[in-house]
């Protein structure tokens, strides 16, 4: 019999193993992202869209506005509507699929798998502007093989910017999956706040000031510039307070109380 | 080694789990019985870490749980099969896991080949698998970080007879190399056969446990006479509780010559007259469980 022969089934005595790592533990967790087919798709189409993006500049827009800068930002909007679901479902699918069984089984401490979680999927947005880089430079060739301008100045500003815009957005989706923890629910309510907002905004007199500082489509818009004063930042910190980090301390902390079944 | 003390839980009004204490010792397998929503579950996420107790505790290898730095190296846990992302490979499924824990790859292959899944099984995606491969994944999940205690929820849940025979080989040979085994079942012959010792939790209170053998031995005598109503009518008139059986006879709470006597004094003619063994334990089992299962259905 296989149980006679294969000593591994043996109790091993050992000393008391060290924990993983963050670094271990945000290696696994960028794994999960992509090791399922959905995961995979999910990753596969921001790719594709920010490539579609470009694609349509190519055939749409002046010849002379085909340069690298005006390929670049426009790709960063769809991207950031898609990187908020990634962001949720790297926190909700632990609770839908059940494998938070397994997760907080093996790490009972379940602040590190959080932050673990949230390193990858930060990781996942930073390489998100890595790809509309790639897909504006491409853009770029191409446009100067079919006639278009195909300048390469780029405003290295924009750079930083839409790391913080695109970081913003995955997190805000992680909050948002960490405090509702289900997925339908977590998506419909990040994307049909922000409409709530504004037409609550456009309805009543006394919102319209509120909005300014708490609207995240409005108080984002700045960062697909070349520049953000001072007082957007604050209305950008603002916003993000209220619509990022409220969500993941209230989820985290819920999460650290959560029984798990 | 695990140790449970006074572990209580409640959901608002509700006590799932009251007041449980037990204690499984290196080198034996424990089985924990009791029917659907006695709190067998409830009472092993516990132990987990992964349900916060109203009050006591547990700890395992002399901690509580969440105090372990790398729980799946001193701690194999199968506490539901199916809770797996149905998307994922097996192999995948227990790469996820060798990484967390710090476990080489080879580990992965070994143990996939320990629980006897095989390599087209493991490039499947768990989706497609059977609850019985389910099991042996999570089996395989269990065994992963080469741990010295399991916890295993219904582990033969959605195994064939060949399966279970399988795992009852593969926990006592793990026991007897002295690891520590917890294992829950609602079917009391499930674990007879691998267990050492018994605790059977009824209602969420534990209503029996100890040796197997003690509590085998205490389950009472199996009586079957040639006129069933007149050996009824002696066993009350004597006072020994007796329960009728599926098989016609009567189980009796008394030692046999007790039950003996008495059919004699009565001038009785007994055809069967034993110790119960299992099917006193089982008899025992139903009695003791059956209001939890009632309230269960209830609820």
């Amino acid at each position: 019999m296989t149980t006679a022969t294969v000593p591994t089934a043996a109790p091993a005595r050992h000393e008391p193993a060290a924990g993983p790592s963050l670094a271990r533990l945000t290696g696994v967790e960028l794994r999960k992202l992509a090791d399922t087919r959905a995961g995979r798709w999910l990753l596969i189409t921001i790719g594709l869209i920010a490539a579609a993006i470009v694609v349509v500049q190519l055939v749409v827009t002046d010849a002379a506005e085909q340069t690298f800068t005006a390929f670049f930002s426009p790709s960063l909007l769809p991207v950031g509507l898609l990187l908020p679901v990634l962001g949720i479902l790297s926190i909700t699918g632990e609770w839908s699929q059940r494998t938070a069984l397994t997760t907080f089984a093996l790490v009972p401490r379940r602040e590190r798998v959080i932050v673990a979680k949230l390193a990858a999927v930060v990781l996942a947005a930073l390489a998100s502007v890595l790809v509309s880089l790639a897909v504006a430079a491409a853009g770029t060739l191409a446009a100067g093989a079919t006639g278009g301008a195909g300048a390469w100045t780029f405003d290295w500003a924009l750079l930083p910017y839409a790391a913080v815009f695109q970081v913003a957005n995955v997190l805000m989706g992680a909050g948002f999956g960490l405090l509702l923890r289900n997925t339908p629910l977590a998506i419909v309510t990040y994307l049909l706040l922000p409409t709530v907002w504004s037409v609550l905004a456009a309805l009543i007199e006394g919102l319209r000031g509120p909005a300014r500082w708490l609207d995240t489509t409005y108080t984002m818009e700045p960062l697909l510039g070349p520049d953000v004063t001072a007082g957007q930042w604050g209305r950008l910190g603002v916003s993000l307070a209220v619509w990022m980090l409220l969500p993941l301390v209230a989820g985290l902390v819920r999460t650290l109380r959560r029984e798990v079944s | 080694m695990i140790e449970v003390d006074h572990l209580t839980k409640r959901y608002g009004p509700h006590t799932a789990v009251e007041d449980v204490t037990f204690r499984c010792e290196p080198g034996t397998v424990t089985g924990f019985l009791g029917p659907n929503g006695a709190g067998k579950s409830t009472t092993m996420r516990m132990i987990c870490g992964l349900t916060p107790p109203s009050s006591g505790g547990a700890t395992v290898a002399g901690r509580p749980y969440r105090r372990l730095p790398n729980p799946g190296r001193e701690i194999g846990v199968l506490l539901d099969a199916s809770a797996q992302h149905p998307g994922r490979t097996g192999r995948e499924t227990l790469t996820l896991a060798a990484r967390t824990m710090g476990v080489d790859r080879e580990r992965v292959a070994a143990t996939l080949d320990l629980v006897g899944l095989n390599d087209t099984a493991a490039r499947r995606r768990v989706g497609a698998y059977s609850l019985g491969m389910r099991q042996r994944l999570g089996l395989a999940l269990a065994l992963l970080g080469d741990p010295r205690v399991l916890i295993l929820d219904e582990p033969a849940n959605g195994l064939d007879p060949e399966g279970i025979f399988w795992m009852r080989g593969l926990l006592r040979d793990y026991a007897d190399r002295g690891g520590t085994v917890l294992l829950s079942s609602h079917l009391l012959r499930e674990v007879e056969a691998v267990a050492d010792r018994l605790v059977v939790i009824g209602g969420g209170r534990v209503v029996a446990q100890g040796d197997k053998g003690e509590l085998l031995a205490g389950a009472g005598t199996l009586v079957r006479a040639r006129d069933q109503h007149a050996l009824r009518l002696t066993l009350d008139r004597a006072a020994l509780p007796a329960t009728a059986d599926t098989g016609g006879g009567f189980v009796v709470r008394a030692e046999p010559a007790a039950v003996g006597q008495a059919a004699a004094d009565a001038g009785l003619v007994l055809t069967e007259l034993r110790p119960a063994g299992s099917g006193g334990l089982e008899q025992l089992f139903l009695t003791l469980t059956a209001g939890a299962s009632t309230k269960e259905a209830v609820r």
